[in-house]
């Protein structure tokens, strides 16, 4: 540290733009509607990424950053899409050596006998070494009124992975809010390893309307000016229904929209066809759902 | 081999050269993966030159991203057998490889005592030679 005037001038944009971070991020405001919150907090982490290496280059000591998260929110939130960007700009930035993604949950990691957990999570381990180990619905893990499951054994060979070898892997862990709170509640030791706690809030009516748009520009669709409107009133009433998923219950409709379109064009033999028709869905496409019926029942 | 300094069992790559410390150990298992090739971890107690199989030690790795993982598999043998030679391998499954591309030994026993060399005299003076390891006459897993 001697080495180096106080004074002297650092350059923290050379390696924001060498680790094409800004690229990422952009894409990650494009691709991802709403999110405001997460995306702020993937910035700040980036940023503390991005200060650590300089300090580094400038052998400035520190110890590096953990990196550990949780991931909280209900299903649809886009808590997955989000783990697999977060990977990516880990490597960009180089906390992490390669970028992919290992995606389990308890099935993949607790055994069935005496003996079996250990092994099965060492495998996962191994698998994800070098890059994001994602769990879902990590609070299944834990199974208070049980105090022989092997989840136990697990958590534990887990917790060992996420000190000892912080340098080697990030875990994500994920699920709803409630659930995981309690799981850290019940579980300090797992607690005190995870850096950063994101919260993943619901999606709005009109979030939910620019997301299927989104959604169906990706898949060279689009709605009808009338099919939009129809389509909102869709959202608000499928809000309504049990099982509702945020974005996943729009990615399902959309799809259920495409078979009804590929259908009534498939009906219509014979009449003129054009490329508009194969990329518009319009309002029957959605009427037809059940959830338009539901109310008059 | 048998004129090496302690003895050491000189077989596959490096064998010459010091240990390999584990970071250089995870430096080939780079290299290794950046050819896709199937890592191994294999071990043995019968250091004859012409034991070619050793005992594989789990699965081959086909599918890890990184060297980390690997060394977990390492480590784990060499948890298990403290006391026995330990080799990793790579395997190439390159059509018209199709075999192994790298071999080097990453755990020994503390102490090697090394081969006993035999002349056997035949017939019109002729000689022919063999070698023995000293720790084979006791049984498995308990030579070293
Ligand atoms: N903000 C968003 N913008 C665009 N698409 C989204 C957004 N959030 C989620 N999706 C899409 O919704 C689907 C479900 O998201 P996912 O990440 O699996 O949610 P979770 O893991 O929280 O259940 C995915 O197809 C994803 O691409
Ligand atoms: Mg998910």
């Amino acid at each position: 540290m001697e080495d180096f005037a106080e004074d002297e001038k650092v350059d923290l944009d050379t390696i924001y733009r060498d680790a094409n971070v800004e690229e990422i991020l952009e894409r990650l405001d494009r691709e991802l509607i709403g999110l405001v919150p997460v995306k702020t907090r993937i910035r700040e982490v980036a940023a503390l990424l991005v200060v650590d290496r300089l300090r580094k280059s400038l052998d400035l000591a520190t110890s590096t950053p953990s990196m550990h998260m949780s991931f909280t929110g209900n299903p649809g939130t886009g808590k997955t899409t989000v783990a697999l960007r977060m990977a990516e700009i880990l490597h960009r930035l180089e906390y992490v050596r390669s970028g992919h993604l290992v995606s389990v949950t308890r099935d993949d990691l607790v055994g069935q006998y005496i003996g079996h957990t250990a092994p099965k999570t060492k495998e996962v381990l191994k698998k994800a070494m070098g890059g994001v180990l994602f769990i879902d619905e990590a609070y299944y893990l834990y199974k208070p009124e049980n105090e022989r499951d092997y989840g136990a054994e697990a958590i534990e060979i887990l917790l060992q992975a996420m000190e000892n070898q912080r340098d080697d892997l990030v875990v994500i862990l994920a699920g709803y809010k409630d659930r995981m709170d309690q799981f850290f509640s019940s579980n300090p030791g797992m607690n005190s390893r995870i850096a950063h706690h994101i919260d993943f809030p619901d999606y709005g009516d009109e979030e939910l309307l620019a997301i299927a748009k989104l959604m169906l520009a990706s898949m060279n669709y689009r709605f009808s000016e009338e099919a939009a409107e129809t389509f909102r009133r869709y959202i608000e009433l499928r809000r309504l229904q049990p099982y509702f998923a945020n974005a996943r219950s729009i990615r399902n409709a959309l799809d259920r929209a495409r078979l009804r379109q590929a259908n009534r064009i498939f009906d219509r033999r014979g009449e003129g066809l054009t490329r508009k028709d194969l990329i518009t869905i319009e309002a029957e496409d959605l009427l037809a759902s059940r959830i338009f019926s539901v109310r008059s029942e | 081999m048998m004129t090496n300094y302690g003895n050491r069992l000189t077989q596959g790559q490096f064998s010459y050269l010091p240990d390999l410390t584990d970071d250089q150990i995870k430096a080939q298992l780079r290299w290794a993966i950046s050819h896709g090739w199937a890592v191994s971890v294999e071990y043995t107690d019968d250091p004859h030159p012409r034991n070619t199989y050793w005992d594989m030690f789990g699965l081959p790795m086909f599918d890890l991203k990184d060297p980390a993982g690997m060394m977990m598999e390492i480590d784990e043998c060499r948890k298990t057998f403290p006391n026995h030679y330990v080799r990793v391998m790579a395997f190439s499954s390159e059509r018209g490889v199709e075999s192994p591309t790298m071999s080097f030994i990453v755990n020994r026993p503390a102490n090697e005592p090394g081969f006993k060399l035999t002349r056997i005299e035949g017939p019109g003076r002729t000689q022919s030679y063999s070698i023995t390891a000293y720790a084979i006459d006791s049984p498995e897993g308990e030579r070293y």
